[in-house]
């Protein structure tokens, strides 16, 4: 693979293609972008028909180790790989670890073994078990084992350190087994960089994962819940000015679209999209709004519709902690969706939002109908995308700071009704 | 009369008719498209079919599907649904519905429901409010619905009751059909059916059928039948039915879907058929197929990488093996929503297959070699479906 870059910001964002992904280097990804979230190989809810009333799917799809691990011997007997296996055509496979979902119970892992959690329990994972799954799976694209359990506030010092030194240790391990292996041969692979919330720890493992020949980096630890936003920035910063420029970044469980434009802006290229299922799962909708053209019409629009928005979503930061709703979404359980007969995001060109109602919807789910479940993951699916899309145009046309005044409101707040 | 001059909301052309059976292929005209007979007719209770979008519910072909009365009536209630122009407009489907009356989910799903002249009264699981289901409300409902079949009020009776219960229900459900077509708001757009009760008695059943064969509706449904009766009694209950319903108008048997009743009903007479079963056991990994069903769920497919069934075209099978879907079933709802678009392919697939024997005169071949394919021997062939057969001089070897 390799990496493109049309423009870089001085120590912070980058804009670009990643090129020559897939066997065959036909496949390209923008970035920044992310990788299409997938369990076991399918998206959350969809069938391959209704996942491609989709356009622009990222042309990488995400796999996880969690979900496909527990079918290794099914997987061995079948012999010709998961693409094939899970009938996914034309796609780029790119296979992590952990299921960035579903987070991991601490306190198993071993100086040799990481554990993934499958629907039968915990599968222990030495580095041999490890690559002989990748040997098997056949993915275009890996992440190497990774200790990454330091997410815990009051992790030790000491513990830390544990992480980037095992997980140094199974990167080399796992190129050792990677060279040798016939069906690895042009697939790529990158190093995790550990660390923790410590500094020091964070630059030592950039710095030691970057020697190594990997073909980009994934940043563990640093998922949602794990520490705040500030500390977040500041590692990751600092881990980037430690990594090769032309190389990528993946961030790992990371998602919530306040976050991604940080991350990006400290150095990230790429995504996991696993936001827009935790918002279906909750019966949300994403409606924030990126769209940053400038057009007095759509101006007006906009007005009225931050007007008929007032108090529908949280304030930033106001989360609702009982189910972790974010000001990016609409609860469509809430009444107040009983008879609005609008699509989900006006203009939104989903599945969805082109046949539905926001008063479809809230039936759906006051009646727990799994049709619910297939609309919300469509059109969360598309948002998500579309703000990706947003993102790469205002790199492009150096509109980034009115494209985080817009996702962020911090222009508009919330406007009082003229009523 | 009423309809003298407009269009019918319903027409029926015969296209063939079986010449050793009581078997029809006919085009059924309806308001939203026109459906091809003997049709199965997926059930999509609160407005959607679990899990399936109305597109694919298009793609595989359904031209008619069903909504439950009761419990749209519920949720979200008719008044909604019409500021969502109808069902058609709430949920976006375009072609048929048929909404049933709220009748079978009064008694079969609702506790302390009380059955009078009136109606029937029954506590609002929602709320415990007292709701009063009367043939008017019933048909209400159904015009905010605006389903292009709507079926009467009837008074529903458990086929395993016996005794003066079932004649009283018989009764009253004549007089609500009276009262169900005066309370019709939309005669030129909606048709309402009539429902033939009477049990398992048949004596009872003829008096139903004498009667309400002289009220002017569009169509006939046999109705309280499949309900945990004898088969034996079942199936001469259905022949009787459809020996002296018209032949000019469309039969509707409900509640049927099992493959072999499916067939079996066709020869009897029978025109369109609704049941939950296939969209059902499909969420419980049971893929339908010619020989019977196969659970998918099980150990011996986790390594079986034919598709479900290796002759169908549905998308599940053109993509998916049983394997995949074995394994996807640890872990995703879209597994459900594959085996259900395969059980919708299987069910119309296989009413298309009958309707083009009848059509080109090779129904009682297609009998023969559909039963041949479904059990492994003649010894295992039910014997209520030779009798049946039989009796519309099919002799299965």
């Amino acid at each position: 693979m390799k990496l493109e870059l049309s423009r870089v910001v001085q120590g912070g964002c980058r804009l670009g293609v990643l090129k020559g992904l897939g066997r065959s280097g036909q496949h390209s990804l923008e970035v920044p972008g992310c990788l299409l979230y997938t369990r076991c190989g399918t998206v959350p809810h969809l069938t391959q028909d209704t996942l491609h009333t989709l356009t622009n799917l990222p042309s990488v799809t995400q796999l996880t180790l969690s979900t496909i691990a527990e079918h290794q011997e099914v997987l061995e007997d079948f012999k010709d790989g998961f693409r094939k296996f899970a009938g996914l055509h034309d796609t780029v496979l790119y296979c992590s670890l952990h299921d960035p979902v579903t987070p991991c119970p601490a306190g198993h892992i071993t100086n040799k073994t990481v554990s993934v959690w499958g629907s039968g329990g915990r599968i222990e994972l030495t580095v041999a078990k490890f690559m002989a799954l990748q040997r098997t799976v056949r993915p275009d694209w890996y992440q190497s084992m990774a200790d990454g359990e330091t997410w815990q506030s009051n992790t030790s010092r000491k513990r830390v350190r544990k992480s980037v030194d095992r997980t140094l240790a199974h990167l080399d391990e796992c190129l050792l087994v990677h060279h040798k292996t016939q069906e690895l041969q042009g697939v790529a692979v990158f190093g995790v960089v550990e660390g923790g919330d410590i500094l020091e720890e964070r630059v030592r493992s950039a710095k030691e994962t970057a020697k190594r020949p990997v073909a980009g980096f994934c940043l563990d630890g640093l998922q949602t819940g794990s520490m705040d936003q500030a500390l977040r920035i500041q590692l990751i910063a600092a881990v980037t000015k430690e990594l090769p420029e032309g190389k990528p970044r993946l961030l790992q469980g990371v998602g919530r679209p306040d976050e991604v434009l940080a991350c990006v802006e400290a150095g990230v290229d790429l995504f996991e999209s696993f936001f827009p299922f935790q918002v279906t799962e909750r019966g949300c909708a994403l409606c924030f709004n990126f769209d940053i053209t400038p057009d007095p019409e759509r101006a007006v629009l906009e007005a009225d519709e931050e007007r008929d928005t007032a108090g529908e979503t949280h304030e930033n930061g106001e989360l609702n902690l009982d189910d972790q709703m974010t000001s990016f979404e609409i609860n469509l359980k809430d009444k107040r969706y009983q008879d609005d007969f609008r699509p989900l995001v006006e203009g939104c060109g989903c599945y969805c939002c082109r046949n539905h109602q926001r008063a479809y919807l809230h039936h759906l789910l006051v009646t727990n109908e799994l049709l619910a479940g297939v609309l919300l993951m469509l059109h969360n699916t598309a948002h998500y995308l579309a703000f990706f899309g947003a993102l790469r145009e205002a790199l492009a046309q150096d509109t980034l700071d009115l494209l985080k005044k817009k996702v962020l409101k911090e222009k508009c707040g919330q406007t009082k009704s003229k009523e | 009369s009423s309809g003298a001059s407009n269009i019918s909301p319903l027409t029926l052309r015969i296209v063939a008719e079986c010449p050793v059976t009581k078997a029809r292929a006919c085009d059924l005209v309806l308001p939203h498209c026109t459906v091809n007979t003997p049709v199965f007719m997926p059930v999509g209770t609160q407005g959607t079919l679990k899990g399936i979008t109305v597109d694919q519910l298009e793609s595989l072909g359904c031209q008619i599907c069903l909504g439950n009365t009761y419990h749209l009536g519920m949720r979200p209630g008719p008044e909604l649904i019409e500021k969502a122009n109808g069902l058609h407009g709430f949920m976006k489907w375009k072609n048929n519905l048929l909404t049933d009356s709220g009748g079978f989910q009064m008694v079969s799903l609702v506790e302390l429901s009380e059955v009078t002249e009136e109606g029937v009264k029954f506590k609002s699981p929602y709320d415990g409010k007292e709701i009063l289901l009367s043939p008017e409300k019933s048909i209400s409902i159904q015009n905010s619905l605006g389903s292009d079949i709507m079926m009467q009020l009837d008074d529903v009776v458990s086929s395993t009751v016996t005794g003066p219960r079932v004649e009283e229900a018989m009764h009253r459900s004549i007089r609500w059909l009276d009262r169900c077509i005066a309370a019709n708001k939309n005669p030129d757009k909606q048709n309402l059916f009539a429902i033939i009760q009477g049990g398992l008695n048949a004596e009872l059943r003829k008096i139903c059928l004498e009667e309400m064969t002289q009220r002017d509706v569009p169509g006939f449904a046999i109705g309280g039948l499949s309900g945990g009766e004898e088969k034996d009694d079942f199936w001469r209950m259905v022949t009787l039915s459809t020996d002296h319903l018209p032949r000019e108008k469309p039969r509707y048997l409900m509640g049927v879907g099992y493959a072999v009743d499916l067939v079996v009903c066709v020869a009897l007479g029978c025109d369109m058929f609704d049941c939950v079963f296939p969209t059902r056991t499909a969420r419980f990994g049971s893929a339908l197929v010619p020989w019977g069903s196969l659970q998918v769920k099980q150990k011996q497919y986790a390594k079986d990488f034919q598709p479900i069934d290796p002759d169908c075209q549905c998308p599940t099978c053109k993509r998916h093996s049983r394997a995949y879907l074995h394994a996807l079933f640890k872990t995703d709802t879209a597994a459900m929503h594959h085996v259900t678009v395969h059980n919708i392919a299987y069910q119309l697939t296989l009413m298309r297959s009958v309707r083009q024997s009848i059509v080109e005169g090779r129904f009682p071949e297609f009998i023969r070699t559909f039963m041949k394919r479904m059990f492994p021997s003649s010894e295992q062939y039910p014997g209520w479906a030779v009798d049946a057969l039989a009796s519309v001089n099919i002799t299965l070897d």
